[in-house]
């Protein structure tokens, strides 16, 4: 029998050997160090925005209806929302606003920032009934009428949404107007001649950084639709250049060098964005290709993200996840119907994209039938749409 | 305004956020006449409605968290209110841990809310941070006889109530049996105890060595008696706690059976120190019943039929013990005589129980995390 001694030392052996793996925390705990940073925060008590919001949360505590205080920081919070990717700051405003959200017609300050709300939360048709209520108060509401057209873009209700572009003719400074359209021809195959006017826009001095980047970022976007890959590079890099921080343009980007399978790029470009869902999923793509251990965390942790969405009953996400069950999960028979019910709340490229490669997947082509519907309808001028419908009309099933 | 023109037309393409919007998750347990509950909320919405970074460094520790622990049970105590048929319950936050979920760390406060009679209609009023923030929601898990329903309370509904209906007494008692037999399985710490009072069951020490045993008989009594004295303890205070006449800390019960594997292994290397094995299972036994009972506490116990519940839930337990027994017992009985059973089996897989759970007991008692199991 073994000695005592060498019993303690095997035992000691085998505590220290399982005691290497990784701390997973599953259960509860309480920490043990008081230094011990548990969370980080948005700000620091000093930072100027900090101090903004502050301010202004104290003058609409000290007055809970006054509409400026209200209007103000609402608006603060939504523009904070967007910067930090962090939904919170929506809800935040919501309940600046509560006095009047419930209101059928509230002051129109309230209702283009309610307008907004309702179409970060996905609800388009309630958003637009508020952009209509404005603008018929406000027919110079050019805040109101741009609005109006990226809903109905989204929407692929495009002649209405042009039309609501062209509104802004006299209300707002040219590129804007011009931004509005092109973003929407690009779609439609009509390109050429916004393209033209767009990129002697980008060259006016007066820009503002983050309308250099919404303008480079269409310019690439199109040019990238029709195969132009050089141009396209040139514009993202146009709109990098700004040094503003965008997680669209990131986005947009990533997906550009994942088409050319520039997966290592990917990675460099996206290796520290881990917090935004649709970034993640990206990395993640890219790991998969390149056949990378991370792999496997960041999808197990893009299906935890996913997981927990469903379960506070939101709608929001179901674009990348159906992208992520199809790409990642390589489940075409669940990818599916979450695509086709995505489809039926926006329809934009990335949108059509995800359906019909789904429906390739799940060989089912009624599935994709009213994308390609849609395609022939608008005239769509779509390099990977179109190679998408080539190849599903080609298979027999 | 300006720049909320550009904002407006690219917070429809945001790929996604950075954040999930703000969640609470709420779980309820109904028991007899109380509800034991846990609450996660994120830290960073307390940091936003109390204020919890103290030196305003962006930064949350674990010292600024504690030293606010009672502002935050006082925050979110009034904004819960438990009552049962228009009674309200009477709330205490036990403890405050830390947990992590996907998008940051949350605060856990478990509590026990006492209604002081038999819970027959919950109402649960939730109103945590809905005034600052429209879109938060409280998901919630309702764990009552063994079922689980789900709720979520937004600013639109923060109000329901929940009748505990009565449920099919059958279908109830087959969900306790279940729960019993999967706890047993997937309770490694109970399987491994077991194992190791099972390991020299079909052997005899003569003259200070291990030897087969010659008879099959002998060997089933041996087991039977383990077995028997194994249950009767754990059902004994497993009744005991269920009927809350015994209520002991988790974290100390948690580590005293992590100890009693520990023990039970070093007892097969020193066969001398534990000469009756029945009494060494009778006594570990009364500790992981109390064990056992922490599950059906948490499976939310019927106030009607407390001791079908408890009953079903102990019958599942025997269940699963007696399978382990029945695929263990006949494979040692085979391979009691080779070379390697005293040695590889008995004296190795004991040594591997004893390191196994030296590992659980350095976690649980001294709450740390090591080994994901």
């Amino acid at each position: 029998m073994i000695r005592l001694r060498s019993l303690i030392v095997l035992a000691l052996l085998g505590w220290f050997i399982l005691s290497l793996s990784d701390r997973a925390a599953s259960e509860p705990y309480r920490p043990t160090d008081d230094a011990q940073v548990l969370e980080r925060l948005t700000f620091k008590s000093a930072d100027p925005v900090a101090r903004e919001l502050a301010m202004l949360r104290s003058s609409v505590r000290q007055n809970p209806h006054s509409l400026d205080s209200a209007v103000q920081l609402a608006t603060r919070y939504i523009e904070q929302g967007r910067s930090e990717g962090d939904p919170r700051f929506l809800g935040q405003a919501q309940a600046v606003l509560s006095p009047w959200w419930n209101e059928p017609s509230p002051p129109s300050a309230v209702l283009l920032l309610r307008a907004t709300i309702r179409q970060n939360a996905h609800e388009f048709d309630q958003a637009l009934t508020d952009l209509d209520q404005v603008v018929a108060i406000q027919p110079t509401n050019a805040q109101a009428w741009l609005s109006k057209a990226s809903i109905l873009q989204v929407q692929a209700r495009y002649d209405e949404a042009s039309r609501a572009c062209q509104r802004l003719a006299r209300l707002a400074a040219s590129h804007v107007m011009l931004g509005c359209l092109s973003d929407i021809d690009g779609v439609t195959g009509q390109s050429a001649k916004s393209r033209e006017l767009l990129r002697q826009a980008l060259s006016k001095p007066a820009l503002s950084g983050r309308e250099r980047i919404w303008i480079a970022t269409i310019l690439a976007e199109t040019a990238a639709r029709t195969g132009a890959i050089r141009e396209a590079e040139q514009y993202f890099n146009d709109a990098f250049m700004v040094g503003i921080k965008d997680q669209y343009l990131l986005g947009v980007y990533a997906d550009f060098l994942l088409d050319q399978r520039r997966y290592q790029e990917v990675i460099s470009l996206l290796q520290s964005e881990t917090r935004p869902d649709g970034l993640l999923l990206r990395l993640a793509l890219a790991e998969q290709a390149l056949d990378l251990s991370s792999f496997q965390t960041h999808t197990a942790e893009l299906a935890a993200r996913f997981a927990a969405a469903r379960d506070r009953g939101t709608i929001v996400h179901v674009r990348e996840e159906a992208r992520f069950t199809l790409a990642l999960l390589h489940d075409a028979k669940r990818a599916l119907p979450l695509a086709r019910a995505n489809w039926n709340v926006q329809r934009e490229p990335a949108d059509a994209r995800i359906l019909l490669e789904s429906a390739l997947a799940d060989h089912n082509l009624p599935a994709a039938q009213p994308v390609l519907d849609w395609m022939k309808r608008n005239r769509v001028e779509d390099f990977h749409l179109q190679q998408l419908a080539r190849q599903l009309q080609e298979a027999r099933f | 305004m300006r720049i909320l023109f550009v904002i407006a037309w690219l917070l429809l393409s945001v790929p996604a956020w950075a954040h999930k919007p703000s969640d609470s998750y709420l779980s309820l347990s109904v028991q007899n006449d109380h509800v034991e509950g846990q609450w996660d909320i994120a830290l960073r919405d307390l940091a936003d409605a109390i204020g919890l970074d103290g030196d305003g460094n962006g930064q949350l520790t674990w010292g600024e968290v504690r030293n606010k622990h009672d502002e935050i049970v006082a925050y979110a105590l009034s904004r819960l209110a438990v009552s049962a048929d228009a009674h309200t319950c009477a709330t205490q936050v036990q403890e405050q841990l830390i947990d992590h979920h996907t998008d940051g760390a949350y605060s856990i406060l478990r509590f026990r809310s006492d209604c002081g009679r038999h819970i027959e209609r919950l109402m649960v009023d939730y109103r945590l941070l809905f005034d600052t923030d429209a879109q938060h929601k409280g998901l919630l898990r309702l764990t009552q006889g063994g079922q689980t329903s789900t709720a979520i309370f937004s600013q639109e509904s923060p109000s329901q109530t929940f009748s505990l209906a009565k449920r099919s007494r059958w279908i109830e008692s087959m969900q306790f049996i279940r729960e019993g037999l999967w706890h047993i399985w997937l309770g490694y710490d109970h399987v491994l105890f077991l194992l190791a009072l099972l390991l020299p069951a079909v052997m005899v020490r003569v003259a200070d060595r291990w030897q087969a045993a010659t008879h099959l008989s002998s060997v089933c009594w041996n087991v039977v008696g383990i077995v028997t004295a194994f249950t009767l303890a754990h059902s004994l205070t497993l009744s005991l706690a269920a009927f809350d006449i015994v209520r002991l800390p988790s974290r100390l019960v948690e580590s005293s059976i992590a100890a009693s594997v520990v023990l039970a292994g070093i007892g097969n290397l020193y066969p001398t120190m534990l000469s009756r094995r029945w009494m060494v299972a009778f006594g570990f036994g009364l500790i992981h019943g109390f064990g056992f009972a922490a599950v059906l506490t948490d499976l939310g116990l019927p106030h009607d039929s407390l001791l079908l519940s408890l009953v079903s839930f102990n019958i599942g337990v025997e269940i699963g013990q007696l399978a382990i027994v029945a695929a263990f017992l006949p494979m040692a009985y085979l391979i009691r005589q080779s070379w390697s059973y005293p040695r590889l089996i008995l004296t190795g897989g004991s040594l591997a129980v004893v390191a196994i759970a030296l590992v659980w007991f350095t976690e649980r008692a001294f709450n740390l995390q090591l080994f994901p199991l």
